[in-house]
């Protein structure tokens, strides 16, 4: 799929001039008086790629955004996004990317059209197409009926939608966005998610994401790069990362406590047993292919399972192996995945 | 080309903000009507004191330091807005979509000069309504307003540095404050010749006073010190447009 | 009666506190009404060759602004004080201890009081070092310093009727300019008697600020005036007598929320 994308983003001319959208070596920047929030990032993200920047919160993830987008002049190191130098080529990056950052800063006072129009306006739009363009976002991102309402009444779900289209408005080759679902409801963020995958996949357009969300990064990129305090412990695809720390794990909890020794032996033919806080526990020797031979077996020894949980390795275990800290928030994913992952009755 | 549109850009979203919210509109509108009430209402005796001697009374007198004062302050407003920008994030999202970033100080220039001719059309007309007499011709009138949109200009390049400095509104009082008092250690309320002691002496050395005494100059028609005035008021807004420029540098700086 | 001083004090005494950490609250107050007093006085010196005018120093006629002008600084920082307190929920937690409702408003207020004394005292010795001579007398100092504090704690009251009522910080800032405008439109800057312009004079006569300020000028060089003391006394118990029983009212209503 991404060699798909990346194909759509060289027919449209979206690639610099080596292919890379975004490039950067050695990249620092040190604040005043304050920590080095980047510490010599190197990045080569491919037109048409969706890159996710992940990290817990002060890694120094929207640093770097702020100086890929001209926001920020860098310390040390060189970076360049769509072919342009950010520092020396600052109109020429900023008339290539769209970003919506952090904090949706919109102004209270104007409804959502008149943010599109400024900003159709502030890209230098040709004054007959503005209206149209903004009609056309404002359809997208499902705001018509709340257009000409002022900012200052929307959600924050609403107040991201119109982010991201102020963003799209100049239909730039580059989107930036930082941490773009925080703070959103599950219907919002999913939204959010099925259009960053549509621009990407029918636009080409290369797409450079912060997260703090685990989710996030795995569902949406096709590679990630972890970083923490400024630097990147880790990159590749979701499927790499989680493989280059192992094999997934079963849990198993029998019904009756004095089952547990049975239950362990059982487990056991399948893997290497591992720690366990309520059951007993192995890591699949062959992956989650062997499962359904688990569960025959437990079943042929007539053992009664009151719970019986298959985990994937996470991102949150790539940074944990990584880093030796689990990453922030992971722990409210975790609880969402249990709601909603496999969660067996007894066979 | 894409200057002017960003410069447009801004300038619409500054003066819509105005024009469509009366918290921002009217203190622009009404302060200089009420100095103007106050000065010239309240202390129009003051033209009785000896050697006085200025043809056209107290309300002409008045109305040239009360129209400067608003192009002044309406420079200053503007440069609230541009804190409040900085503040709220706003500016961030006019530094990234800018191509040239120098549009946005143009674009809040056009809107500084467009909220004070509002306000100094109001208060002329308030003038005349109340029967100020001119003894200029229009020539000379349009030498006081040319003035008046000088320091207009001069008065937002300072505070937009300041505003970019600073990039809170915090720093409201530091745009207002010399502003404040570089207007008032000028012959306000009588002529320079009346002035005694050390404020004789600031106000001297002070560029404002040549503005204000030939503003009215101008409105009594017997023009004085034309020359010095405009060049006071040039090397202010020369001085103010490095100024500001290089707050615009360090506001990138700072991200 | 001893629970109710004590929860007074503690209220007061965080007021103090929270004034002496905020500079701007502090040297707003003193540095501005100054300014305009130096400003003032230079400019309008001239005014004193009317004829008529009450005295040959500027100063000492302009020295009352500064009383005045700064009790309303006072006021709309204690007002803001008290609408921050409410919008990030500390009035709220005094709702839920046993304080009474007049401890609540007496101790908010302790703040603008102390500050409306420290601010006469200022502005009192800058003008004497300047060579204002108070005619009055010590007694009269002291009665200045009485009545400035008088003055800070009924518009003290005024700004903290404008947050009880509206909870907002914003809309007691808002308040400053209406405060402005009485202040202009009064004998600020020449006497009534010698304002030339009809309206302006009744506008003036009118005007509460007047009486206030004429009260102080009245001390300072006039010497002891009974009809200005008394106006002057008068209206600030008027004003802080009518602002603290609906100020009550209004703490009333938002504690019973």
């Amino acid at each position: 799929m991404m060699a798909a994308r990346a194909r759509v983003a060289l027919r449209l001319g979206f690639a610099g001039v080596n292919g890379q959208a975004i490039e950067a070596e050695g990249l620092v920047r040190v604040f005043k008086k304050g920590p080095r929030a980047v510490d010599g990032i190197d990045l080569a993200v491919a037109s048409g790629e969706i890159y996710g920047f992940l990290g817990p919160n002060g890694a120094g993830k929207s640093t770097t955004v702020h100086v890929l987008t001209t926001l920020l002049p860098p310390t040390e190191g060189t970076a360049r996004v769509a072919g342009y130098d950010v520092v020396r080529e600052g109109p020429q990056v900023r008339a290539a990317i769209g970003a919506a950052l952090q904090e949706a800063a919109l102004d209270p006072l104007l409804t959502g059209r008149e943010h599109l129009r400024l900003q159709a306006s502030l890209q230098a739009l040709p004054r007959e197409t503005r209206k149209v363009r903004a009609d056309e976002l404002l359809h997208r991102v499902g705001l018509t009926e709340a257009a000409d309402r002022k900012v200052r009444g929307y959600s924050g779900g609403m107040k991201r939608r119109l982010d991201l289209a102020m963003a799209l408005v100049h239909s730039p080759r580059i989107l930036f966005l930082d941490e773009p679902t925080t703070g959103l409801d599950i219907q919002s963020r999913t939204a959010l998610w099925d259009e960053v995958g549509r621009l990407a996949r029918d636009e080409g357009v290369t797409v450079f994401l912060t997260t703090q969300y685990l989710e996030e990064a795995d569902v949406l990129a096709d590679r990630v790069g972890i970083i923490d305090h400024g630097h990147i412990v880790a990159e590749g695809t979701p499927a790499e990362l989680k493989a280059s720390v192992g094999r997934p794990t079963v849990e198993a909890m029998p019904a009756d406590p004095a089952d547990r020794e049975r239950a362990a032996a059982i487990l056991a033919r399948f893997g290497e047993p591992c720690r366990s806080e309520r059951g007993v526990a192995v890591r699949l020797e062959s992956g989650e292919t062997d499962l359904a031979g688990l569960v025959r077996a437990l079943d042929a020894e007539h053992l009664k399972v009151e719970h019986l949980q298959l985990h994937q390795p996470s991102l949150d275990d790539v940074f944990l192996a990584k880093t030796g800290r689990s990453l922030e928030g992971a722990a409210e994913e975790e609880e969402e995945r249990a709601r909603g992952g496999l969660a067996m009755e007894p066979a | 080309m894409k200057t002017l549109a960003v410069a447009q850009g801004v300038a619409w979203r500054t003066l819509h903000n105005v024009f469509t919210n009366p918290s921002l509109l009217i203190p622009s509108i009404v302060f200089p009507l009420f100095f103007f009430t106050a000065f010239a209402g309240g202390l129009s005796r003051v033209q009785n004191v000896p050697g006085f001697g200025f043809p056209d009374g107290y309300t002409a007198f008045q109305f040239v330091f009360v129209l400067l004062q608003s192009a002044a302050f309406g420079g200053v407003f503007t440069g609230f807005g541009i804190a409040r920008d900085f503040e709220s994030g706003f500016a961030r999202r006019l530094l990234l979509a800018a191509p040239h970033r120098s549009g946005i100080v143009l674009g809040y220039g056009v809107a500084a000069l467009a909220r004070w001719a509002v306000t100094v059309s109001v208060l002329t007309a308030v003038a005349f309504a109340v029967g100020m007499h001119v003894g200029g011709s229009g020539v000379d009138l349009f030498g006081l307003y040319a003035l008046g949109l000088i320091l207009n200009v001069a008065a937002l390049l300072w505070a937009c540095g300041v505003a970019m400095r600073f990039r809170t509104m915090q720093a409201g009082p530091v745009m207002q404050m010399p502003v404040f008092l570089v207007l008032f250690f000028a012959p306000v309320y009588v002529p320079l010749s009346l002035l005694q002691g050390w404020i004789h002496g600031v106000a001297v050395v002070n560029p404002l006073t040549r503005v204000i005494e030939a503003g009215r100059g101008f409105l009594a028609g017997s023009p004085t010190e034309v020359g010095a005035a405009f060049g006071a008021a040039v090397a202010l807004v020369l001085g103010f447009s490095l100024w500001a420029l290089r707050g615009l540098r360090k506001a990138e700086a700072a991200g | 009666m001893h629970a109710f001083a004590d929860q007074v004090y503690l209220l007061a005494r965080r007021s103090v506190v929270r004034t002496a950490r905020q500079p701007a609250n502090v040297i707003s107050p003193l540095l501005f009404p100054m300014l305009l007093l130096a400003v003032n006085a230079g400019g309008l010196k001239a005014e004193t060759r009317l004829p008529g005018f009450p005295t040959t120093s500027f100063v000492a006629f302009a020295l009352a602004v500064p009383f005045i002008q700064g009790a309303l600084f006072a006021t709309m920082n204690a007002g803001t004080d008290l609408a921050r307190d409410i919008q990030t929920g500390f009035l709220n937690r005094l709702t839920l201890t046993p304080m009474r409702r007049l401890a609540v408003l007496g101790g908010q207020l302790g703040g603008v009081v102390t500050m409306g004394l420290v601010q006469a005292v200022v502005y009192l010795s800058v003008g004497l070092a300047v060579g204002v001579h108070v005619k009055a007398g010590p007694l009269g100092i002291l009665v200045l310093l009485v009545f400035a504090v008088f003055v800070a704690l009924g518009f003290g009251a005024v700004g903290a009727l404008a947050a009880l009522r509206t909870g907002s910080g914003e809309a007691v800032q808002g308040l400053f300019p209406v405060f402005f405008v009485f202040l202009f439109i009064s004998s600020m800057n020449i006497p009534r008697n010698l304002m030339e312009i009809t309206w302006f004079r009744d506008v003036a006569t009118a005007n509460p600020v007047s009486y206030l300020l004429e009260c102080v000028r009245s001390l300072v060089i006039t010497g002891w005036d009974g009809e200005a003391l008394a106006l002057g006394f008068g209206i600030t118990a008027a004003i802080t007598v009518i602002s603290l029983a609906f100020a009550s009212w209004a703490l009333k209503v938002r504690m019973a929320r």
